[in-house]
């Protein structure tokens, strides 16, 4: 073959996949019209098929040449409606479609493929042809012998095909994957016949590539499975949980046997006659669960769920149940789960990787050009900059996205999990998801995959009980594991929630002292909450039987230490009886992250917001008089508990600072309350300057071995930044590590916790990345008003608010916001104070958070009093706002009229 | 190009005429401010934000043992490609790039001692002078264990 004839080639499999695929959106369109067939939509169809058929049959491509013709005719009948539409004649274009597609693939080896069997099929249809008894046989006859003998003896072809056998392995998984939910959702909605016919087409189009490839054994199984799901679609058969379990068992063979594909095996060493004896059986309507028992990947008791499938198949065809089903489907697929659709393309993750390097550059060098105009007149370089700054913004953005992946990705496998889990220990568990469209980077998302099976399985393992004590505590026999993702705050929190029996903290306290975790003395201050973090520690299970699943003492230090290499932080909650809740906490990305930026010793330094507790600031009297030594050790006395400070000076050897100065009463004493691991330490810093988003960039190798930094970064004015490592630094300032230790510590400072009082918050923004914080104490009402409804009174914004005037506080113009955004809003956020009988309404630009924390600041005095403080709510520095100064500053009596 | 010949980039430090193949060097920039690297090796003068690369600065006086240069004497940048990395070196003075015969290239002899015998791969005996080539990838790696030892007291 020449040149030549091998780019027209190539050039007609491109051209024909791109026909192929939007046939397929036709075909489907054609199928959801029914009989009034929409005849431009036909015509569309044939026009691609004649094309493919005269490029076919011009470079010599008969086989694929015949099969257009025969797809032509049966089309050309359609289109002349000599033939009537029918969901089967639409089935049986796909199928031939699909089975072209295949042969287009692998268009050089095209003319040796059968396709006889599809011009059967298709001749039926052609007017003149016998309707024959559709119903009783399988829409595709099984594959006659020769054909089977014929694939099986060229197991070259798969070693030919690489490539294809490659893509073939790829789509598959993705198709099991996708089978697998479906079959869940199925014994669900036994009456879904939109469900079976999803599953069909998904175990048709296994059944033709493996055939097409000479994977004879595959297609066999392929085959039964279909064979089976084809009698469900015509409504032969009814569904029972023999059925499924044969299809999941079905499914798990072919994952089996594709991995034994990519390892280069032969075909023939997999087996799938058990499983195809076990489909076979289930067809026949036999219990499956005593024969199949040796073969079965997972055996479960049928009468799990037998009880609740029968019941929904005795109410036929719910309509609601159809439409929850297709729902659920589309779900699905647009959570990128689904083979992948139209307008996706596969790209190298190298390439997203260095993508991602340069626009971190990009903002970088961006943040230094917006530094600039600040100094500079010109108009249009301001305007260009303004440009490039929110073009540089909106790409940052895209390309975060290219890398992020919905969670939904790692928890698509979890349903299957937890049900063979659970029939295996005789459970019933349903499992819910939220926010399965919240998306990670993908890094994370692959970090984290382990760490939640792990938690997954205990939870089903060790927190849901068995239906029996389930139903002795007064709770539904079906236990609930719900897994709940959403943003905040710029991470992403994870949720694993059960309905179990929760830890039995007093059985932890007993393991911990007997594995010698804690003492005994130890163990009987450490309040629940620390006493359920034990469960972290190596070497810790309470399981009171080994069992295959969990409860060998591995996992949970596991899962803690992998959480916490990607800057996560693993929480839980239980209540004895009620269940558990493990909370995880992790970054959105690891590239870009928000970090607070010091001054000392005239340099900056970024510490990562996750290790960041809150700011104390210390001046005057306190400053002298707060840092106390512990046989030379500084300490300060944060909330009654004696916090180790660490001076940052002396860590990094430039000063010495760990004797006390008498410099006089204008020095200030920062503390930044750092948390690592499980300790607290204060790192003392010259000053505290402000948050920002940083680009992390590694350091080189010849920095390396420097524990002390995590990085470095660009800050705005172009100089370089390092990053800290809190981790390193705590270690190399010799706090110590073990869990003993730091029990302790968390015990002491369970004890100062009680005399502290929570406050609630209103969290705002004022249109810049600051925040602040109201306390709700002082907060009479939250109300929206239309910027119409500002009037003016002695040049002051006003607005008439419960039959009174009510002045407006504009907080960005009180704390000259930086945001540039002077946009006239329609509607204003308004805060109302109350003071006495006035009310003043405090204009913000965003209600963020209502937060509940424990309030603890160093008073401020830069700001004339209208701070109460500075605090750290959700990892964000937060001014706390002192509304009753505030009010003062503004008010005037004349506003008091009623 | 003649197979047999190579061009670098020459340089000084102190009283030393030093080369490097230009293969290996990336740009010579002017001197500019930088961040220092507390508790790194005290070759180590800082990092030089390049166009947005971060790139740690080696002052090739301290590397090889040489006396402090004078502080109003502004050094310049010889910027190495170093694996992914880019690493500057300070010297003195920057000189012209130089193409030598590899006949003239002869290894140091064992007499040459000091902390520098290590960091120089030989040298091309020019008309008059002795140009020195320097083994950059022993100094690069070299100074990785350096700063890896731990020096921090308490």
């Amino acid at each position: 073959m020449s040149n030549a004839d091998s780019e027209l080639i190539a050039e007609f499999v491109v051209e024909s996949q791109e026909g192929l695929v939007n046939i397929e959106r036709q075909l489907l369109a054609i199928e959801a019209g029914g009989v009034d067939v929409d005849v431009e939509i036909v015509n569309a169809v044939f026009r691609t098929m004649h094309t493919i058929k005269g490029t076919a049959g011009f470079l010599g491509l008969d086989r694929i040449g015949a099969l257009a013709h025969s797809l032509e005719e049966v089309l050309n009948g359609m289109r002349n409606r000599e033939i009537s539409t029918s969901s089967e004649l639409v089935t049986t274009i796909l199928h031939a479609a699909d089975y072209m597609k295949q042969m287009i693939d692998a268009s050089e080896t095209s003319n040796d493929v059968d396709i006889s069997v599809h011009a059967a099929q298709l001749h039926k249809f052609r007017p003149g042809a016998e309707p024959s008894a559709e119903h009783d046989r399988p829409v595709c006859p099984p594959v006659s012998p020769t054909r089977l003998d014929s694939s099986s003896s060229m197991p070259a072809a798969a070693a030919m095909n690489s490539d294809a056998v490659r893509e073939f392995i790829v789509e598959c998984c993705e198709n099991l994957d996708q089978m697998d939910l479906s079959l869940l959702q199925l014994e669900k909605e036994p009456a879904s016949d939109k469900l079976i016919r999803v599953i069909f087409r998904t175990m048709h189009t296994i059944k033709g590539g493996a055939g097409f490839l000479g994977l004879g054994r595959l297609e066999k199984l392929a085959h039964a499975a279909e064979s089976l799901l084809g009698r469900l679609r015509d409504g032969t058969l009814s569904i029972s949980s023999p059925i499924v379990e044969s299809l999941l068992a079905t499914v798990d063979g072919c994952r089996e046997g594709l991995r034994l594909l990519e390892l280069g095996r032969d075909d023939d060493q997999f087996d799938p006659e058990p499983i195809v004896r076990r489909l076979e059986a289930a067809g026949r309507g036999e219990a499956s669960s005593s024969k199949a028992g040796a073969t079965a990947v997972s055996p479960s008791p049928a009468a799990v769920v037998d009880g609740p499938v029968a019941a929904e198949i005795d109410s036929v065809e719910k309509p609601e149940a159809a439409v929850a089903a297709a729902k659920s489907q589309s779900e699905t697929r647009s959570g990128g789960n689904g083979s992948a659709p139209e307008g996706n393309i596969r790209v190298d993750v190298g390439l997203l990787d260095k993508l991602m390097t340069r626009v971190g550059e990009l903002v970088l060098a961006r943040n230094q050009i917006v530094q600039y105009t600040s100094r500079l007149e010109d108009p249009g370089f301001i305007s260009t900059a303004q440009r490039l700054n929110l073009i540089t913004t909106e790409l940052q953005e895209s390309v975060m996205k290219t890398r992020m992946q919905p969670i939904g990705n790692v928890w698509a496998k979890f349903p299957r999990v937890v049900r063979d889990l659970a029939s295996q220990l005789g459970k019933q568990v349903r499992i819910e998801m939220e926010g399965r469209e919240t998306e990670l980077d993908k890094t994370i998302v692959e970090a984290i995959k382990d760490p939640l099976t792990h938690l997954v399985r205990n939870s089903v393992d060790h927190g849901i009980e068995s239906p029996a004590a389930r139903r002795a505590a007064g709770k539904p026999e079906e236990g609930l594991l719900l897994l709940r993702a959403y943003h905040e705050g710029g991470q992403v929190n994870i949720e694993i929630i059960d309905d179990g029996a929760g830890l039995n903290l007093e059985r932890i306290r007993q393991k911990g002292v007997e594995r010698g975790l804690v003492s005994t003395e130890q163990a009987a201050r450490l309040s629940d909450r620390d006493v359920a973090q034990l469960i972290f520690a190596p070497g810790f299970s309470t399981a009171e039987k080994v069992t295959s699943v969990s409860g060998r003492g591995v996992g949970m230090d596991v899962v803690k230490t992998n959480i916490e290499k990607i800057s996560g932080t693993i929480d839980l909650q239980t209540k004895l009886g009620h269940g558990t809740t493990i909370k995880i906490k992790i970054p959105l990305t690891l590239a870009i992250i928000p970090a607070l930026v010091v001054t000392n010793d005239g340099d900056r330094y970024a510490i990562p917001q996750v290790s960041l507790l809150e700011l104390v600031r210390l001046d005057g009297e306190a400053a002298s008089q707060g840092i106390e030594y512990f046989h030379g050790a500084p300490v300060y006395r944060l909330r009654g508990k004696l916090l180790p400070l660490v001076h940052l000076s002396n860590r990094l050897a430039i000063t010495d600072r760990s004797t006390p100065d008498a410099t006089g009463s204008d020095r200030v004493v920062n503390i930044v309350v750092l948390r690592a691991n499980d300790h607290q330490f204060g790192l003392v810093v010259d000053k505290v300057n402000d948050t920002e988003e940083i680009v992390v960039k590694p350091l080189s190798r010849q920095l390396k071995g420097l524990p002390e930094y995590a990085g470095a970064t660009i800050m705005g004015d172009g100089t370089v930044a390092l990053i800290l490592d809190v981790m390193g630094l705590a270690v190399a300032a010799g706090l110590a590590t073990d869990l003993r230790e730091s029990n302790r510590a968390a015990a002491a400072q369970n004890d100062g916790r009680a005399g502290r009082r929570m406050e609630t918050l209103l969290v705002v923004d004022l249109g810049d990345a600051r925040r602040f914080a109201l306390p709700t104490s002082m907060i009479s009402r939250l109300e929206k008003v239309s910027a119409a409804e500002i009037e003016y009174a002695e040049g002051r914004e006003v607005i008439q608010y419960r039959s009174a005037i009510m002045p407006l506080i504009r907080l960005h113009e009180v704390f000259g916001s930086r945001s540039s955004s002077d946009v006239v809003e329609q509607e204003l956020q308004i805060v109302v104070y109350a003071e006495d009988d006035r009310r003043y309404g405090f204009v913000v630009n965003r209600i963020i958070d209502i937060v509940e924390i424990e309030l603890s600041f160093a008073a401020q005095n830069d700001s004339g009093g209208n701070l109460l403080g500075t605090a750290v709510i959700q990892q964000h520095v937060t001014d706390v706002l002192n509304l009753h100064r505030l009010a003062r500053h503004v008010g005037t009596p004349c506003f008091a009229i009623r | 190009m003649h197979c047999s010949t190579r061009q670098f980039c020459t340089f000084n430090v102190e009283n030393l005429f030093l080369g490097i193949d230009v293969q290996q060097i990336q740009e010579v920039i002017r001197y500019q401010g930088m961040t220092r690297v507390p508790l790194a090796d005290a070759s180590i003068s800082g990092l030089i934000n390049l166009r947005g690369q971060i790139v740690t600065a080696i002052d090739l006086r301290v590397r090889l043992g040489l006396p402090p240069r004078d502080p109003d004497a502004v050094p310049m940048n010889v910027v190495v490609r170093d694996e992914d990395n880019a690493v500057s070196l300070l010297v003195d003075r920057i000189g012209d790039v130089l193409e030598s015969d590899d006949e003239l290239f002869e290894v140091p002899p064992t007499t040459v001692s000091g902390e520098i015998r290590d960091l120089l791969v030989g040298a091309y005996k020019l008309p008059g002078r002795l140009l020195l080539v320097l083994d950059i990838e022993r100094m690069l790696a070299e100074c990785d264990t350096r700063a890896a030892d731990p020096r921090r007291a308490g």
